[in-house]
């Protein structure tokens, strides 16, 4: 069997092609397995895994966790807010001390951007990346491509916008190199200043104008307004938002084709989506968080199959 | 094809050995009612297939259960491989509680696959019992205590050597082919 070509998962943008599709075959099988009667397999039952979340999350690291517990690893939670982070101690010295207790992996949430590089450098276990400040959320960015192609059948050759708040997101960068490895054509919309310049040159379209950008895709992945990353004002207020940027039923209906809505969740209803676009049959959001346990799993699975 | 190996069992005779094990499984089981199949994957496929097939035209029973288990995330090698071990498609829509198992694979050497496959097969209820059918025993090269109830052919040969079957579906004869040494 193939294996992948990296010892950690950081980021999309240094994993290849034949990694994503090695692990969205794994994943196939994995989801097999956690639809069964019983969802647990023996796999990694000698493998203790660390989630060290110094953000806070809650699909990404109930999935993780549950994915874990899936393949039999034994698991240690950290959240920051509840640790001696608050008392001082450096990102190092707390991974190590954890590391002394003998841990095989790593996933990691951090608000600061290359936290995980960092690591890498550092220790020896294996490391993912569970979302690192605005630069990269990459299982998040496979569970997105392998909803894609499961529900259209492929990801190449698809139109995928990209729509919201892009500036603050690491969801859309990891989105954009995923779905370009994968031949996806992309595009991202959103107000001027939520787009940061540097997207032009990652090969994707930039576009101001929602309507326009839904009427040119076969999926939109729609983004959360990060408030809590906002410093400053980007936008005069969320209602002018929705007025502008915000998705509704009404403009579904007015395309001639049916289009398939994402979103990566924590969903802001009213804000970037109504309700009835959030529940309707063309969303695909809880799927997303299904597929997210079995590309987790995929993961960690071909992750700890290089441990020697 | 079957340039080095020497050919144990060629298809004439191989079509007699697998019909002979299904006698042999009619004549010990009789009501093949609450029976089911499982092959496990991806060698003891073909064989299963053949199996569950010729049972059902014997037996005049059209509705045996069959599934194909896959044992990989069960396997306790994991690891131990230079890549990491490709799983193949696990086909098991039916439980086994209080039913009759036929387990079946290609090769029983080590016995470490059929371990695998037995906590595999936990995971889908309670059975009533469990048979093992293979279609080469290579006894002398145990590591734990498992034996088949139905062989097709015993092989023995030092630990080296490697037993390889073939199927017309899939290579384009049916054969049991010996090699003195594992191929690179």
């Amino acid at each position: 069997m193939k294996q992948l070509s990296t010892r950690h998962l950081i980021g999309i943008k240094n994993i290849s092609e034949d990694d994503i599709q090695l692990i969205f075959e794994t994943a196939d099988n994995f989801k097999e397995v956690i639809n069964r009667p019983i969802k647990k397999v023996p796999s990694l039952r000698d493998i203790t895994v660390a989630n060290l979340f110094f953000e806070s999350s809650t699909r990404t690291r109930v999935s993780f966790e549950l994915a874990e517990r899936r393949l039999s690893a034994d698991i240690v939670n950290f959240t920051a807010s509840s640790s001696s982070v608050s008392k001082g101690e450096t990102l190092l010295d707390t991974v190590n001390n954890i590391l002394a207790m003998k841990v095989d992996m790593v996933v990691m949430r951090h608000p600061a951007p290359g936290a995980c590089v960092f690591l890498s450098k550092h220790i020896p276990a294996n490391i993912v990346n569970a979302g690192d400040g605005t630069h990269e959320h990459p299982t998040q960015a496979l569970l997105d491509a392998y909803s894609i192609r499961e529900k259209l059948g492929d990801v190449a050759g698809k139109k995928v916008a990209i729509i919201g708040d892009i500036l603050h997101s690491r969801v859309a960068l990891s989105n954009v190199f995923c779905l370009l490895k994968l031949g996806a054509k992309v595009r991202v919309c959103g107000p001027p200043t939520l787009i940061p310049k540097h997207y032009a040159e990652l090969g994707v379209e930039v576009s101001h104008d929602v309507r326009e950008s839904l009427r040119w895709c076969d999926v939109a992945n729609v983004l959360r307004i990060q408030l809590e990353r906002q410093d400053i004002k980007y936008f005069p207020s969320l209602r002018e938002y929705h007025q502008f940027f915000g998705i509704n039923r009404e403009m579904l209906d007015g395309l001639d084709k049916e289009i398939v809505v994402m979103h990566p969740g924590p969903i802001n209803r009213g804000v970037e989506l109504t309700s009835d676009v959030a529940d309707s049959r063309q969303s695909i959001i809880l799927q997303q968080v299904e597929n997210g346990v079995a590309v987790r799993m995929a993961v960690l699975y071909l992750l700890a199959a290089q441990r020697t | 094809m079957n340039t080095a190996g020497k050919n144990l069992l060629h298809s004439e005779r191989f079509g007699l050995t697998i019909e002979r094990l299904c006698h042999q499984l009619i004549e010990d089981w009789g009501d093949f009612s609450d029976a089911c199949v499982v092959g496990i994957q991806p060698r003891g496929v073909p064989l299963s297939d053949r199996i569950h097939e010729r049972l059902q035209v014997l037996t005049g029973n059209p509705r045996i259960e069959y599934g194909r288990l896959d044992i990989t995330f069960y396997r306790d090698d994991f690891r131990m491989h230079d890549t990491p071990l490709a799983p193949h498609p696990n086909e098991m829509d039916f439980i086994v509680t209080n039913k009759k198992v036929l387990l079946v694979d290609d090769v029983l050497y080590t016995g470490r696959t059929i371990q695998a496959a037995l906590a595999a097969l936990q995971h889908y209820g309670r059975p009533q019992m469990i048979e093992l059918l293979v279609l080469v025993d290579r006894r002398f090269n145990r590591h734990l205590p498992i034996q088949a109830d139905y062989t097709g052919l015993v092989v023995d040969a030092l630990d080296e050597a490697y037993v390889k079957v073939h199927w017309k579906e899939v290579h384009g004869a049916d054969e049991i082919l010996f090699f003195e040494k594992r191929q690179a």
